[in-house]
């Protein structure tokens, strides 16, 4: 980033850049905060709210996207209208999506459990 | 082309907005700037100009329907007078955080309560932090010039930012004048067309605009306003420059009257400037070496201009007309007793509260300020910081 | 009408990452609205709430899409100004897309402070669409009653305290008053019903002119029920009668959703925290008032629709 320059008027105006950083100066952050990035949200991760996890079962599923469409936070992704897998990034853990399932094909399990299980197989490895 | 015309302030100022022709216009009418809304309407019925009117139903849907037009990428709008200015007070904010460049004349009128319809400054002085530019015109004419100027200076790359444009109720607005306005083709070249950078109907560019800004990074975002305001300073100048070569008139911050070998000032917003330019003539011609400084921009406060325009009176009196209720006098008396502080040089300034509600400020009553800072020149005492004129006291 | 597998297909706009509560109806709602939505170009105008301060947490927005908000009570005013704008920069060939105009507001923004800004964009005859979020409640600032908060419900301005059981005065009926402004479009919808809302959001985005819909938005929070119940919930409140789903097209008033039997209101209410006072020994009568409202309130409703005003059997 260039300095900041009194004489340079239109650069203290702020300006339209794509990745606003923290460390930024207020000259060096957009104008207006505005948002030229539109959807970056994703860039921001909410999984960590979670204290249970969705878990899904392929062998029960009869891919009725349900799941998908009660989803508050877009964390069921489908794909060619089909279930294709959680986004564990955003997903807050709700449970919504196991509620609605009509066939049981999702499990809420604690995260700690998933912990444990991850240790097993680190130890197995 | 110019031709002389005679018009009310209201017709001027409506004349201006059919000139620059703006995509789309939202207000609603109040005493004293209803005429702006009416005359206006009819050149949209007449199909005089290619504006969408909004006629929206309050003050604070007008304010927020021109954010809504100007962040979609339009050239936008209003109008509005007191009670409406200050039902619009939280959108006025916003216009000028957003960096919208809405340009908006505020035909002054006194705020209730008790309720009243004519000329002070207590609706825009309300606005003074709100980070718009105010400009002030002293008669039709300078209402009309500023219009056009305002469209430059809102738009400006540098700038971005809500430009309101006052002028005095009924005093500017509904007495006829006679004013030299330009022809549509000298005002449309001037004020070029707009080209948005950021707005919300540019379909490749989707855009997130009044986001939330927290702690982390709110103070920013205000930071970047003041900066557009300095700039401001500078295109504001040089937008009266060039303005001077298509009508002859130039503008600056502030209009200087008589102030270089001045020993007593008066310093006066809008058409009260007139007045006072006539009683300093009155006494220039018996001798007393009287000036009058006019600031023509309120916000971005002109304080170099000011210094250096009073540096060497000895004597200063700020007329306000709107109180501020600190028990220290009116708004722009601290704004001025602030700038001349660093001069260091004893400058004695005082306070005159005048005009609230419509009162006239009658010729001598600016003779008497004058003949009063002349005693304090004299004297080098000050009896009573802050005083009321025309008050029955 | 489409099905989920082909609505799956059309592009995500209000994506993962914005901070709206685990399990929050405003989420669904919205995907469900901008999904009906499709390819079109679409302007959001957002009102001050829940919705709009978790989705644009500067720097980051979660609207892959061109978003405003403006104040908390102007969402109407706003976005008819964005689509003067649009029509006037088409006219002069500044422009050449299309788009489509949607605000969002909550209870609060729409049915309290915004209703003035709304009246006068609906009157005004704006192409556009105004959802509310309805939660029955000013939930971003905690939860404290507005005109949306049925009659009971404990708010923070409306407890329940030792001598008043809750807000005592009726909910008002907004979705009418839209009706009343002679609008191309109005509905009430809730999102129980995906095919309703989506169907609704459809007709919405179409008409031209002016289209106002209600979709019933729970809060996990100010409703205190368990948060995966979401779908059962606002279920309830339509078996129940409490939130018809009906439409007024050109005037003419249509019933979408008639329950087979009568399930009596405590069904809705049980589940509750909010109206958890209410089982209270004693307070018996209070739920009976509720029952009498919610049931005249359905028997004007077949009426304007042109039913035979009967409740469902019991
Ligand atoms: C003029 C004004 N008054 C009050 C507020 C404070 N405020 C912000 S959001 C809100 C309540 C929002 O309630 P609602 O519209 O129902 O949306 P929800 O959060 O429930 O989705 C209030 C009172 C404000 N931002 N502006
Ligand atoms: S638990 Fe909630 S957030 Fe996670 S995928 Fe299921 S519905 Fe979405
Ligand atoms: S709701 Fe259940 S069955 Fe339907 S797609 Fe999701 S996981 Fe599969
Ligand atoms: S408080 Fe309620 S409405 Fe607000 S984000 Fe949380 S769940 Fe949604
Ligand atoms: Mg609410």
């Amino acid at each position: 980033m260039t300095p900041y320059n009194p004489f340079n008027r239109n650069f203290g105006s702020g300006t339209r850049t794509k990745a606003v950083r923290p460390d930024m100066k207020w000259h060096e952050m957009t104008r207006a905060g505005n948002i030229y990035e539109p959807g970056n949200a994703n860039t921001y991760e909410t999984g960590d709210w979670r204290s249970i996890r969705p878990v899904w079962n392929k062998e029960r599923c009869i891919n009725c996207l349900l799941c998908w469409r009660y989803c508050p936070d877009a964390s069921v992704i489908a794909k060619e209208g089909k279930f294709e897998t959680f986004d564990y990034k955003h997903c807050k853990g709700c449970g919504i999506c196991a509620k609605v399932c009509p066939v049981n094909a999702i499990d809420m399990v604690p995260e700690e459990e998933i912990e444990k299980v991850k240790e097993a197989n680190k130890d197995e490895n | 082309m110019k031709t002389k015309v005679a018009l009310t302030g209201n017709e001027a100022v409506a004349q201006a907005m059919k000139q620059i022709n703006p995509d789309v216009v939202a207000a609603y009418p109040i005493t004293p700037q209803t005429e702006i809304v009416q005359i206006f309407s009819s050149f949209v019925a007449n199909g005089e100009v290619d504006t969408e009117f909004i006629a929206v139903e309050s003050e604070h849907s007008a304010m927020s329907a021109a954010i809504g037009a100007a962040a979609g990428g339009a050239r936008a709008m209003t109008a509005t007078s007191s009670q409406g200015l200050a039902l619009m007070f939280e959108v006025v904010y916003i216009a000028a955080s957003m960096r919208l460049p809405i340009v908006f004349p505020v035909v002054n009128r006194a705020l209730s309560g008790p309720i009243n319809i004519h000329c002070d400054h207590s609706d825009a002085m309300g606005l003074r932090d709100s980070g718009v530019i105010q400009l002030f015109s002293e008669n039709a004419q300078e209402a009309y010039d500023n219009m056009i100027q305002a469209v430059r200076i809102a738009e400006h790359p540098d700038v971005r930012l809500p430009v309101m444009v006052n002028m005095d109720g009924f005093i500017t607005s509904h007495a006829m004048d006679v004013l030299e306005v330009l022809d549509d083709e000298t005002v449309r070249n001037f004020v070029g067309t707009y080209v948005p950078e950021d707005y919300l109907l540019d379909a490749k560019n989707p855009i997130s605009m009044g986001n939330f800004d927290m702690y982390d990074f709110y103070f920013e975002h205000k930071r970047q306003q003041v900066e557009a305001m300095k700039a401001a300073r500078e295109i504001i100048k040089e937008v009266g420059k060039e303005f001077a070569k298509i009508s002859g008139r130039e503008y600056g911050l502030i209009e200087a009257y008589k102030l270089d070998d001045a020993d007593v000032a008066v310093v006066v917003l809008n058409s009260a400037a007139g007045t006072a330019k006539g009683v300093a003539d009155e006494l220039r011609a018996k001798g007393i070496r009287a000036g009058v400084l006019k600031p023509r921009v309120y916000r971005p406060f002109p304080q170099d201009e000011i210094r250096e325009a009073l540096k060497g009176v000895k004597a200063v009196a700020v007329m306000d007309r709107a109180e501020t209720f600190s028990t220290c006098g009116g708004p722009m008396f601290a704004d001025i007793r602030n700038t001349l502080y660093d001069l260091k040089n004893d400058i004695k300034v005082v306070n005159y509260i005048y005009g609230l509600g419509g009162r006239d400020l009658r010729l001598e009553h600016v003779e008497q300020v004058f003949e009063d800072l002349e005693n304090i020149r004299k004297t080098g005492r000050v009896d009573e910081t802050v005083k009321y004129l025309g008050l029955r006291d | 009408m489409a099905t989920l597998k082909e609505l799956s297909r059309v592009e995500e706009r209000f994506v993962g990452g914005h901070r709206l509560c685990a399990g929050c109806g405003h989420g669904i709602a919205v995907r469900m609205i901008l999904n009906a939505a499709e390819n079109s170009n679409v302007v959001v105008g957002c009102a001050t709430g829940c919705l709009e301060v978790a989705s644009t947490i500067y720097p980051y927005t979660a609207w892959r899409c061109s978003f405003i908000h403006n104040a908390f009570e102007n969402a109407g005013a706003t976005i008819s100004g964005v689509e003067a704008a649009y029509r006037a920069l088409k006219k002069k060939g500044k422009i050449n897309e299309d788009f489509k105009f949607i605000a969002f507001g909550g209870d609060g923004g729409t049915y309290d402070i915004g209703l003035q800004s709304l009246s006068g964009a609906m009157e005004r005859g704006h192409n556009i669409v105004y959802v509310c979020l309805d939660n029955e409640a000013y939930m971003n600032t905690g939860i404290q009653r507005s005109s949306a908060t049925p009659t009971g419900a404990d708010t923070t301005t409306s407890p329940a305290g030792k001598v008043i059981p809750g807000k005592q005065q009726p909910r008002k009926d907004l979705t009418a008053i839209m009706a009343a402004h002679n609008i191309p479009y109005a509905a009430q919808t809730a999102i129980s019903n995906w095919q309703d809302v989506h169907k609704k959001a459809k007709k919405a985005l179409e008409v031209e002119g002016p289209a106002f819909i209600n979709v019933l938005s729970p809060c996990p929070r100010g409703w205190r029920y368990n948060t995966p119940d979401i779908v059962e919930i606002t279920k309830l409140a339509v078996e129940t009668r409490f939130w018809p789903l009906f439409e007024v097209e050109n005037g003419k008033w249509k019933l979408n959703y008639k329950p087979k039997k009568y399930v009596p209101i405590e069904e809705f209410l049980k589940p509750q925290g909010r109206f958890r006072h209410l089982f209270k020994p004693g307070n018996e009568h209070l739920i009976k008032a509720i029952q009498e409202e919610v049931d005249n309130r359905w028997l004007a409703l077949l009426e304007r629709c042109g039913e035979t005003p009967e409740l469902p059997p019991r």
